[in-house]
């Protein structure tokens, strides 16, 4: 269960199961494609924020940095961006097969790397900040982010590109983009997995556990963050790159960088899941988004305060998480794998020293 | 670009014009000064950074709105704010942030976010997305040929936030529940020790809290305007002033405050209204930032 490797049947039961989807639920492909958006937002928050202890409200950040960077590279290749936003409302520009396929792989790669050199620049800001200064900015430069973007008119402010129209049928279309969202995550899965074995997990958990001490032990932990930040960055910008092209229109506030749905919702999934854990991130986006796309529609315009209400009681009742719950409750089954403590700030024995009322009025 | 420099030209060519808007700026900066204090307060208290804190400001604006459409003069709304705001934050402190308070502190920064997407998306739904502003009906002055205004409603809101900060003030330098919290914010197990019962203490600044946010809205309503998702807004402009000011520096939190409601009528008028959010987001980095440098002096990491 633990590891995911060529030689584990978890990793070829997973292929098979992600490249079976689709067929056996034609409808759903683009809800179970969304899943493995999810499973990957999941994965990518918990890198910093499970593994390394560092609670980031921003990553969505690199998401929306890897949309644009991809539609701008897609239609600058062969256009002129400026025009191309301008004119969208008026003309219709037509891409050819070769056109679309080419700016769509390179405009991809672009993505992530774009993410990536962000995330390198944006680790030497965001680092010096702890806990909760942390958490607030790197939503600052999330908000920061969605507001350029939507004042900047080169890329079509605050009304947004709209993209290449893929060239085939809409059942391809569906097809095509849930196997590269899928590959995506299924890559991202392997990758930590082996990853978190490594001499580098390790060293991202000993900063979560203690910075100082880490540091004292010779670990240049500036680096770790950095290298952690940048490959969450990485797969964050080319998932950005790719569900922009799945929805096929972007937009700054609400698909590009949202910070109150997706960016909350990465927070949620890794915290119902178990955080720290890898399947933790992986169950807790499963559990979330199928629940999400079951109930979202009853609640009539509700769903936002079920949002919030969800998050207080997760946050407030049940912060080990799913995994984290069974590893407390089954911990031979999990032999090996430390899942990490929820850590309570004041020491509990000074707790009800004084239950005498009265004095203080 | 034209504009921005066109509207710094005109600053400079009538001077009158930056004494109205710092007047403007000091006026409202009261109001940000008045519930930066309440941020900075619980902070203080209980290590609580309430994220919920602008959407407390929004209830206590709606409350005075819907006064207004009942009839009642909204200045009534300060008292009614209060109460409501008070027991508001009573049911939140007993259900959420009793909970929350001895984990750590991203625990307690997702929990108010969680209970400010409530708050914004109830008032939402009951009052629409609509902006709206109670209307005082009160005068206009208009000084220096007319280049110089300043609306009552504005003036009014300027006094009742000094005359409620000093309130609050006294309260925590003379009254016996204020040296409680004064005791609990220095050093909560010692205060324990002392026989303090701190978890009324943390339930009453909670409270307290609240109550002045309460007030600090019901103002905002009658001197500006509200919005379901404006609370946002105002919670980053105040984790700004805190930030910038240093939570246990209470002159320096509500100058900050001051300065704040400056800078962003100076800011509004250079850059145009629609940057407005935009440039609070980039104060807060701006503030982050030099926060960072001065502790990067008493760290020597291992780079």
């Amino acid at each position: 269960m633990s590891s995911v490797s060529p030689r584990s049947p978890t990793f070829w039961l997973l292929l098979l199961a992600g490249v079976a989807a689709p067929l056996a639920f034609p409808d759903y492909t683009n809800q179970i494609a969304v899943l493995w958006l999810m499973i990957i937002f999941s994965l990518t928050w918990d890198i910093l924020g499970g593994q390394m202890g560092y609670n980031s409200l921003g990553n969505i950040f690199f998401f929306g940095v890897g949309m644009y960077t991809c539609a701008v590279a897609q239609i600058g290749l062969f256009y002129d961006v400026g025009m191309y936003t301008a004119g969208s409302r008026t003309t219709h520009i037509v891409f050819s097969d070769f056109q679309y396929f080419t700016g769509f792989a390179l405009g991809s790669i672009a993505a992530g790397l774009m993410s990536a050199a962000f995330a390198a620049v944006a680790s030497f800001f965001v680092f010096g900040l702890r806990g909760p200064y942390f958490a607030i900015g790197t939503l600052g430069v999330a908000v920061a982010g969605a507001e350029l973007m939507a004042s900047w008119d080169w890329v079509g402010a605050a009304s947004g590109i709209s993209l290449p129209v893929f060239p085939g049928t809409p059942e391809t279309q569906k097809l095509f983009f849930y196997l590269l969202l899928f590959g995506l995550a299924f890559v991202l899965l392997v990758f930590l997995s082996w990853l978190y074995s490594t001499r580098f997990g390790l060293a991202i958990n000993a900063i979560r556990d203690d910075e100082e001490k880490a540091e004292a032990m010779g670990l240049h932990t500036r680096a770790y963050k950095r290298a952690a930040l940048v490959i969450a960055a990485f797969f964050l910008g080319i998932a950005g790159a790719l569900f922009g092209n799945m929805t096929g229109f972007i937009e700054p506030r609400d698909i590009a960088f949202p910070t109150t749905t997706f960016n909350i919702f990465m927070v949620l999934m890794v915290l119902l899941g178990g955080k720290g854990t890898l399947w933790g991130p992986v169950v807790g986006a499963v559990v979330f988004h199928v629940i999400k796309e079951v109930t979202w529609t009853y609640f009539l315009g509700w769903q936002f305060i079920a949002l919030g209400v969800l998050i207080v009681v997760i946050v407030v009742y049940f912060q080990q998480g799913i995994v984290g719950w069974l590893m407390e409750r089954y911990p031979a089954r999990f032999a090996g794998s430390a899942a990490p403590k929820v850590k309570a700030e004041a020491p509990a024995l000074t707790r009800g020293l004084a239950p005498h009322p009265g004095v203080a009025e | 670009m034209d504009q921005v420099i066109g509207n710094i030209s005109i600053l400079e060519s009538t001077p009158i014009f930056n004494l109205g808007l710092l007047i403007d700026g000091l006026l409202i900066g009261s109001i940000f000064a008045l519930a930066a204090y309440g941020l900075a307060l619980v902070w203080g208290v209980m290590n609580v950074k309430n994220l919920a804190q602008g959407d407390f400001i929004m209830i206590g604006g709606y409350l005075t709105w819907s006064l207004g459409k009942l009839g009642i003069h909204p200045l009534f709304g300060v008292p009614v704010a209060i109460v409501v705001l008070w027991c508001i934050g009573f049911v939140l402190y007993r259900t959420v942030i009793s909970k929350v308070i001895e984990r750590d502190l991203f625990t307690s920064l997702l929990a108010t976010f969680g209970i400010a997407i409530v708050i914004q998306q109830s008032i939402n739904l009951t009052f629409g997305p609509d902006t709206q502003s109670a209307n005082a009906d009160l005068p206009t002055w208009s000084f220096a040929d007319g280049l110089i205004t300043v609306t009552a409603t504005r003036l009014i809101g300027f006094v009742m936030a000094v005359l409620l900060a000093l309130a609050v003030i006294l309260f925590m330098k003379k009254s016996r529940m204020g040296q409680a919290i004064r005791a609990t914010a220095q050093d909560a197990r010692a205060a324990r020790v002392l026989g303090i019962d701190t978890e009324k203490v943390y339930q009453f600044t909670f409270c307290l809290n609240a109550a002045i946010c309460g007030a600090a809205g019901a103002l905002v309503a009658m001197v500006w305007t509200v919005q379901p998702f404006l609370g946002t807004t105002y919670s980053i402009r105040l984790f700004v002033v805190v930030t910038a000011a240093g939570f246990g520096n209470l002159p320096g939190v509500i100058a900050a405050g001051f300065g704040m409601g400056v800078f962003e009528q100076f800011g509004g008028f250079i850059l145009g209204a629609e940057f407005q959010q935009a440039l609070i987001v980039l104060l807060l980095l701006m503030v982050l930032g030099t926060r960072q440098l001065q502790q990067l002096r008493f760290r020597q990491a291992v780079q």
